[in-house]
Order: structure tokens, then sequence, then C-alpha cells
């Protein structure tokens, strides 16, 4: 009994610290933040195309009466950003499978998009030219690039902060959006 | 003439500030609101600096939302909910007292009250102990005798019988 008591701050601090530690030990990315608005309706925002007259992109296109009606990705991208080169390939390789995928062009200019898009392909079904970044900001969005998975009915439904890389692809994005199609 | 140069411009140096000129409000008023603000906001890029510090586009742009959330009316506290719903609790560089940060907040005031406890409790056992009572004749004959023993004996043993 008076052992205990000898070894009760002992016990106490590896209490604390593993509480503490279980997160990063669990192997989670700290700079990997959450969506607050996960399973939330995505916000509402209503974005200029990049050809001057030509469409672009509204929440309606995931909200609306006339709603997709599918699972769809969101990808927040931008000319300037390095692994938004890289990932083109496999979200080119998704919509090849018939995924839908959108585009929000952040904090670009749209000649610099066209000119990104021309040089590696277009995977975007359509895109929203979000210049001041505000759109970005409603999504929370804190580096790009950023995609979002989005539900039949709108709300988003996942969050993958970086590139996404064919593992990214294979493990996370492809299962998530077969199990909502279902 | 050197140090009078030198002397000058130590004394006219400011400090290099992550606020541009271009964002700060023409109302004193406001722009020390959005100030204090800002030094309590996360900057999600860098993470451990305010965005009145860091000198990211995502800083900027949300120093200049502040300012513009503050010149539309807002309250200080509408202007932290606006950015809670958008980047969660953790664009508060001050945790708010839920429970999930129960423990961050008062783990330390807890640890330092056992602590004090623990120590409080030994230092009244150790003065409620008995003044060392002079040893009878008996007891001094045992002593020498044991002090006289062979030192090849058990250490260990010895420890055992004094304590008991």
């Amino acid at each position: 009994m008076r052992r205990l008591v000898f070894l009760m701050p002992l016990i106490v601090i590896v209490a604390l610290v593993g509480t503490l530690a279980w997160p990063i030990l669990e192997g989670r990315d700290p700079r990997q933040l959450p969506s607050v608005l996960l399973d939330k309706p995505i916000p509402a925002f209503e974005l200029p195309g990049l050809m001057s007259g030509g469409p672009g992109l509204a929440s309606a296109v995931f909200t609306g009466p006339d709603r997709l009606g599918k699972p769809a990705l969101l990808n927040v991208f931008a000319s300037w950003c390095a692994p938004c080169r890289l990932e083109i390939p496999r979200l080119a390789g998704l919509a090849a499978e018939g995924v839908a995928v959108y585009g929000l062009a952040y904090k670009d200019d749209p000649a610099a998009t066209l000119g990104f898009l021309e040089q590696l392909g277009n995977p975007y079904h359509r895109i929203g030219v979000d210049r001041d970044g505000r759109v970005a900001i409603d999504f929370g969005v804190y580096g790009v690039p950023e995609t979002y998975v989005i539900d039949a009915e709108g709300r988003i439904r996942h969050r993958h902060v970086g590139e996404i890389t064919d593992q990214v692809a294979r493990e996370t994005l492809v299962p998530l959006l077969e199990s909502l199609t279902r | 003439m050197i140090r009078a140069l030198v002397f000058l411009m130590i004394v006219l140096a400011t400090p290099v500030l992550a606020v541009q000129p271009d964002e700060v409000l023409s109302d004193a008023a406001l722009e020390a609101r959005a100030r204090t603000l800002s030094t309590g906001l996360r900057c999600l890029v860098c993470q451990n600096q305010s965005i009145d510090d860091s000198n990211a586009e995502l800083a900027r742009d949300l120093r200049l939302l502040v300012r513009e959330r503050l010149l539309a009316g807002d309250t200080d506290q509408q202007v932290l909910d606006y950015l809670v719903e958008r980047y969660g609790t953790y664009v508060l560089l001050e945790p708010p007292k839920s429970n999930s940060t129960l423990i961050l907040w008062y783990a330390p005031v807890v640890l330092l009250g056992l602590g004090a406890v623990a120590v409080g409790i030994v230092l009244s056992r150790r003065r409620a102990l008995p003044g060392a009572a002079p040893l009878n004749a008996e007891e001094r004959a045992r002593v020498d005798a044991l002090l006289a023993e062979d030192d090849s004996d058990d250490a260990a043993n010895h420890g055992e019988e004094r304590r008991s």
C-alpha cells in the first residue's frame, strides 16, 4: 500500500503523457486538420469561369434542384502550386473512370490557369475562378491542393489535404465514392 | 560621426511587421481591435504563428477578413465565431475551455496541487517523528555487537531488520 502511494506520481505522469501522446503515436499527422464542415452542406458560392462569359461554378451544381445526384470531387488548385501539377494525371484518371471532378482555381490568374491546363490536360468538368480566395476561406481551405468529396446531396464527406497520390486515390477516394454511390 | 549614425539607426529602427500599411484601417479604434483579434488567431499555414505575425498569403487574407467584418459592424466575438465556423477552434491560439481541452487547462494546476499535498504530508510526518530517545544499555550493547560484525554479512538483510 505504501509503495503504491510512492508510485502514484509516476503513474499519473505516465497516464498524462500517454493520453497526450496517443494521437501522435496513432499516426495522426497534426498538420492534417479535419474539416469543420464534415457532413455539412457546402457553403453557398457562385464563381465565374475561366473564359469571360463561359460557364462558371456555383454551389447549386451540388445542392440545387438540378444537382448532379451523384458524388463529386471538388479540387482546389492553382497553377503556381507544384503538387497540383503532380496530381492532375490522377484526377484525369478518376475523371476517365466516370468520377465528376470539379475545380476551384485558388488565387490564380485565369490566363495562368488556362496555360497550366493546356500543358497538363484538363481533368475538370467545370472550373470556378476564386481570385480573392474568399470561397476557399468559406470552405476552410488552408493550403492548396485540397480535395473535397461531396455526396449526392451536396454535403462534404471528406477532405484530403495535399497531393492526391495513387495510394490516396486507390485507398481513400475511390472506396468512399463507391460507398456514396450505392 | 559613425557612432552617431549607428545610434540614430538603432533608435529609428522599427520592428518588421507582417501587417502591411495598405491593410491598416483608418479608424484607430477598429484597427486596435483588429490587431488584438489577429494576435489570438492562428495562421493555419505556419501553425504556431498568429496571423498578426505571419507573412503567409492566407494570414494576410484573414487579416483583411477580420478588418472587413469589423467594418461591417461585427463584435469581436462574432468575428471569432465567423472564423471558427470555417476553420474550427484550431484557428484560436488559446484553446476554448471545453471537455476535450479540460486536461490542457487544468492538468498543470491539479498536478501542482497534488505535489503540494504530497510535500505537505511528508513534511508533517517528518515533524511528527519522536525526538531521538537515548539508547538504553541493552540497545547500546546490540549496536556495538552489530558494528563489530564482519562486513561480509549480507547488507540487504540488515536493511530489512533495521526497518522492522
